[in-house]
């Protein structure tokens, strides 16, 4: 019985491995300068992203570090939008090796998952180099980031095991999640400080700030960049505003993985 | 569930549930429908209606039948690729499945990039493809290829990689799915050694589906015959490979209700009547024929046909007797005889009575008599054939 676990849990390993570094060869497969377009692409956007944001529309201009804040909400919130957005077809889109071999599913969205992952790695090296530029004073607070991200990551695997699922069924579901991400990234605090909202409507803000997406890339604002980054401790929500996001990622998550877990030994004639 | 049974199959039962296209994706439906197991507006099809078999530790076990039978489904039910709408299936030991060789190929990849691919999905961790590598690669023949991309492979030099992955699989276990189909006849010989060796392996259980008799009666110990969703019959593989022959002579005698699309022509002279008559190693074809004019200078001619279609041989009357003559409501015999060279299979004989410069069909008879269960046969039969017509 134990054995036949850990085997099970080695082929998992094994696969998830494989179609990770699978996909990540794929990704800049002929183009010339390969991987550095990892590391480029995030530098390019940033730099368009700093003069369009900061010296054109001049948004944000009393929130200190507001540039780098605002980056940092961007990665953030591409590594959120790429993790569901590579959920939502990950099943249909491997419907090839689900038809012919039987092997744990959940590795394949797991896999997509980390695809998201390792690109954050890659953005936030570039972050890295804007923040010394920005000369931001960073403090202890800063260790408190990556449980931010890892918050972003449960949350977003949780709702791409939803999306994966339903997909199999539900060809619409991609056009869907395209349009509620828009409305998340207009409406989650990405592009503009929340204190814009927070100021003349604080009530608005802590609305806002229920969602696990606005409320981790705050407080990873607050933690790395500066605390005038508005959370829902900063503006003094009551408790259950701040635990909300949290009891929420945990919820979707577990609905997300048991949602999953319940419809995938039917992915194979289904999709 | 005894120790010596590898597989058991309990009263399997597999729905498919088809949905109408228009009804199938909509919003309304599918969020009104998710929940449910069945929907409306849609079939459900029974590819299983209640399947039961064991199988032995070591045995070399065949499963055949058409297309459609449901075998295809069985074998996706035993790599726990589809679940049973009802009953169980339980295996004992690590299970290998090859529904189709070279799963998750990847054409932009590298040959040795793929290598490690296929091998992960058959669970091979790197460092276990890395100590089998030079193996693998020297079995396919591909050492100077493995560095180029996957889509610059001829599809024999893919076969012949996939299939050395596979064949480094060690499992207790194997499902093959007519992966034999594929590839040339040295492939095909690679594949028979290979099966030869497995079938050696007393540890090894091999599950293996087909459409070629031969290759069921060469290596399995037991099969079973699939149609219409049950277990026709199972037994030995000569017990199974006839049933399997006499389900195509049932559907060739359906075919004779629509006799009148398998026979035209003018009808001035035409056959009364086709017959076979098998003795020892000799088959003898009795034909009558009978004319509503004179014809003067027409040919008869027999074509004998495999079940693929392809033409084995034939005879005619011009090269055996001469041009043929005939009188108004005249009746004539012709009675043939050669020997019996054909295989296992089923074979249909057409019948045409022509012109000498074939411009006037006077009648054409499509599988006017076939040849079947054909106990006195040789074991394989290579075409075109040339067998000596007497005649009687």
């Amino acid at each position: 019985m134990i054995s036949t676990i850990t085997s099970r849990y080695r082929y998992s390993l094994i696969l998830l491995r494989e179609l990770v570094v699978t996909e990540f060869k794929l990704r800049y497969q002929g183009s010339v300068l390969g991987y550095l377009w990892s590391l480029l692409k995030p530098l390019f956007t940033f730099i368009i992203l700093y003069f369009v944001f900061v010296h054109f529309l001049k948004i944000g201009g009393d929130v200190p570090g507001w540039p780098v804040a605002m980056l940092l909400g961007i990665v953030l919130w591409n590594f959120f939008s790429e993790i569901t957005n590579n959920g939502v077809g990950a099943i249909v889109g491997r419907g090839d090796l689900i038809r012919k071999l039987n092997f744990p599913k959940y590795i394949i969205v797991i896999a997509s998952s980390i695809s998201a992952l390792i690109n954050l790695v890659f953005n936030l090296a570039v972050l890295v180099v804007f923040l010394f530029v920005a000369n931001i004073d960073i403090g202890w607070t800063a260790l408190l980031t990556p449980l931010y991200m890892i918050e972003i990551f449960i949350f977003g695997l949780g709702i791409a095991f939803i999306l994966s699922t339903l997909y199999v069924r539900f060809r619409d579901i991609n056009y869907i999640w395209e349009i509620i991400m828009q409305a998340l990234f207009y409406g989650s605090a990405i592009i503009y400080p929340l204190s814009i909202i927070a100021t003349p409507n604080p009530m608005l803000a802590q609305i806002i700030l229920l969602n696990p997406v606005t409320q981790s890339i705050q407080s990873a604002r607050a933690a790395l960049v500066d605390p005038a980054n508005a959370t829902a401790v900063s503006l003094g929500s009551p408790w259950w505003v701040i635990v909300t996001p949290f009891i929420l990622t945990i919820v979707v998550f577990i609905f997300g993985a048991w949602l999953f877990k319940r419809n995938s030994p039917h992915f194979a004639e289904n999709v | 569930m005894p120790d010596t049974i590898a597989i058991s199959v309990e009263d399997v039962k597999k729905d498919f549930y088809l949905p109408h296209e228009k009804s199938s994706r909509s919003i309304k439906s599918s969020v009104v429908n998710f929940w449910r197991k069945t929907e409306k507006g849609g079939n459900t099809q029974h590819a299983l209606k209640g399947v039961s078999f064991e199988i032995k530790k070591g045995e070399f076990f065949g499963i055949v039948g058409r297309n459609g039978s449901g075998k295809s489904t069985l074998l996706k039910l035993l790599a726990g690729i589809y679940q049973p709408t009802e009953g169980a299936i339980r295996t004992e030991g690590k299970l290998m499945p090859f529904i189709e060789l070279g799963v998750g190929f990847n054409p932009e990849l590298s040959g040795r990039e793929n290598v490690y691919l296929n091998g992960a999905l058959l669970g091979f961790s790197k460092k276990e493809i890395d100590t089998i590598y030079d193996e693998i690669v020297e079995f396919a023949e591909l050492g100077d290829f493995m560095d180029q991309k996957l889509k610059n492979y001829s599809s024999g030099m893919q076969v012949r990689l996939a299939f050395s992955v596979a064949t480094r699989a060690k499992a207790d276990i194997m499902l093959i799915d007519e992966v034999l189909a594929v590839g040339d006849a040295d492939f095909q010989r690679k594949c028979y050694d290979y099966f030869r060796k497995i079938k050696k392996d007393s540890d090894v259980t091999v599950i293996f589906v087909t459409h070629d008799m031969n290759a069921v009666r060469d290596f399995c110990d037991r099969a079973i015959v699939i149609e219409n969703g049950y277990v026709k019959r199972a037994g030995t593989p000569d017990e199974v490979a006839d049933e399997y022959l006499k389900l195509f002579n049932k559907s060739s005698d359906a075919e004779e209700v629509e006799k009148s699309t398998n026979r035209w022509g003018s009808g001035e002279v035409k056959f009364e009547e086709i017959s076979l008559k098998f003795d020892d190693n000799k088959i003898k074809l009795l034909s009558s024929i009978t004319a509503m004019d004179d014809v003067r200078d027409f040919i008869v001619d027999f074509k004998i046909y495999n079940v693929n279609g392809h033409l084995i041989t034939g005879f005619n009357t011009n090269d055996l007797l001469g041009l043929q003559t005939i009188k108004a409501g005249e009746r004539s015999d012709l009675k043939f005889s050669f020997d019996n060279v054909f295989g296992y299979r089923n074979y249909t004989i057409d019948a045409e009575i022509v012109s000498k410069d074939n411009t006037r069909v006077f009648d054409k008879w499509k599988q006017a008599a076939s040849i079947k269960d054909n106990k006195s046969a040789r074991y394989k039969v290579k075409y075109p054939v040339n067998i000596q017509v007497e005649v009687l």
